[in-house]
């Protein structure tokens, strides 16, 4: 059961990869703001994955908690913040042409 | 019970993959949203339930305690992903992004 | 005058035990210094904000909105998983960038309360393929699809749901 969890563990990681390149490469700052918030929602699986492997849920569970309250404010503090910048177009644009 | 839950979890593992495939493949940033938002969730209910069971483990008072704070968890998650959802898009709309269509002449 | 102050007291006391319940579940112990403690602050706690919880005057009528919203929760949860499903054979399908077509649509809500309003913009948001973009003071929603079949007939139907929970 443990090789199971140690698994989808190692799976989810790799799987963050292909957020991390949207975020990396992403032609707007929204794109990378999209590929921080599903970073940020696959840890949240990922930390109770290891609490499991570890044997120590109890405690790894309010640590998720914490971790699903600071992607949230983190992600609606960011959209706030960027809304009103004017590089989104810019950067479209030098894309683009 | 550890069937129920190895299902559940491999059903969440493939909701992950779909958003994270979802999030490259997509053409433009409303549409990759989409499976942003919404198949990450789903894959964060379904392998949290999984989890939830398996820590139910031999029913005692901790480990009861446990599997509801990993419901408490999912429930946090579904109110606040369509906010988070929003205040992404409300950022787009209002930064004037224009949304890509098919070309249909 | 009478029956407002009476309203405030009985949502405080709500306030109160829903949030001492959560306190015991996130605490875990149960020996009389963690209860003491958790129950004075719960008690500020719910003497300075009850009204932010549940406003006063929506009070009497609460108990039935809530019954029909939980069992409101499992239909949706079911609208989700299908929808779920529908985007994620989008997204694997070989030729995904002539299925898809995004588009903005908008209708007008005849929903009046708020939190009917804020219930709907959330579960279309919660549905894959709708996302809301806007709703203005007079209930009228724009909102993103990314197929037609997504958006054509779900708003609607939740949007009915939705007035019959909220008694609207």
């Amino acid at each position: 059961m443990d090789l199971f969890f140690l698994g989808s563990a190692i799976f989810l990681t790799l799987l963050m990869l292909l957020p991390l390149y949207r975020a990396i490469v992403g032609p707007t700052v929204l794109d990378r703001l999209i590929g921080v918030n599903a970073i940020g929602s696959k840890t949240t699986a990922l930390l109770i994955f290891i609490g499991v492997l570890y044997h120590r849920v109890d405690m790894f569970v309010d640590i998720s908690l914490a971790y699903a309250m600071l992607n949230f404010i983190a992600v609606l503090a960011a959209s706030r913040y960027f809304q009103k910048r004017k590089g989104l177009y810019d950067e479209i644009e030098h894309r683009g042409s | 019970m550890n069937t129920i839950a190895v299902i559940m979890i491999l059903i969440g593992l493939l909701f992950f993959t779909g958003g994270a495939v979802g999030i490259i493949r997509m053409p433009d940033f409303y549409s990759r949203l989409h499976p942003a938002g919404k198949l990450d969730t789903m894959g964060l209910l379904m392998s949290m339930l999984g989890l939830a069971v398996y820590a139910l483990g031999d029913m005692t008072l901790g480990e009861a305690l446990t599997s509801l704070k990993i419901i408490l968890i999912v429930v946090f998650v579904f109110i606040t992903s369509p906010t988070a959802t929003h205040a992404i898009v409300d950022a787009g709309v209002r930064a004037g992004l224009e949304p890509w269509t098919q070309d249909r002449h | 005058m009478e029956k407002e102050t009476r309203a405030t007291v009985g949502s405080r006391v709500i306030t109160f035990l829903i949030m001492f319940a959560i306190w015991l579940l996130l605490s875990g112990r149960f020996d009389a210094f963690h209860l003491v403690l958790g129950a004075v602050s719960c008690a500020l706690v719910a003497a300075f904000s009850a009204d932010l919880l549940l406003p006063s005057p929506d009070l009497p009528r609460m108990p039935g909105v809530w019954w029909r919203f939980i069992k409101y929760i499992p239909w949706l949860l079911y609208q989700v998983l299908v929808a779920n499903i529908h985007v994620m054979y989008l997204v694997f399908h070989p030729r995904m960038m002539e299925l898809i077509d995004p588009q903005i649509m908008e209708f007008d809500s005849r929903l009046k309360s708020d939190m009917a309003r804020v219930t709907l913009a959330n579960s279309i948001t919660l549905t894959p393929g709708t996302i809301t973009i806007y709703i203005s003071l007079y209930g009228h929603i724009t909102f993103h699809v990314i197929d037609i079949e997504s958006g054509k007939t779900l708003p609607w139907i939740m949007e009915a749901r939705i007035g019959e929970v909220f008694g609207e």
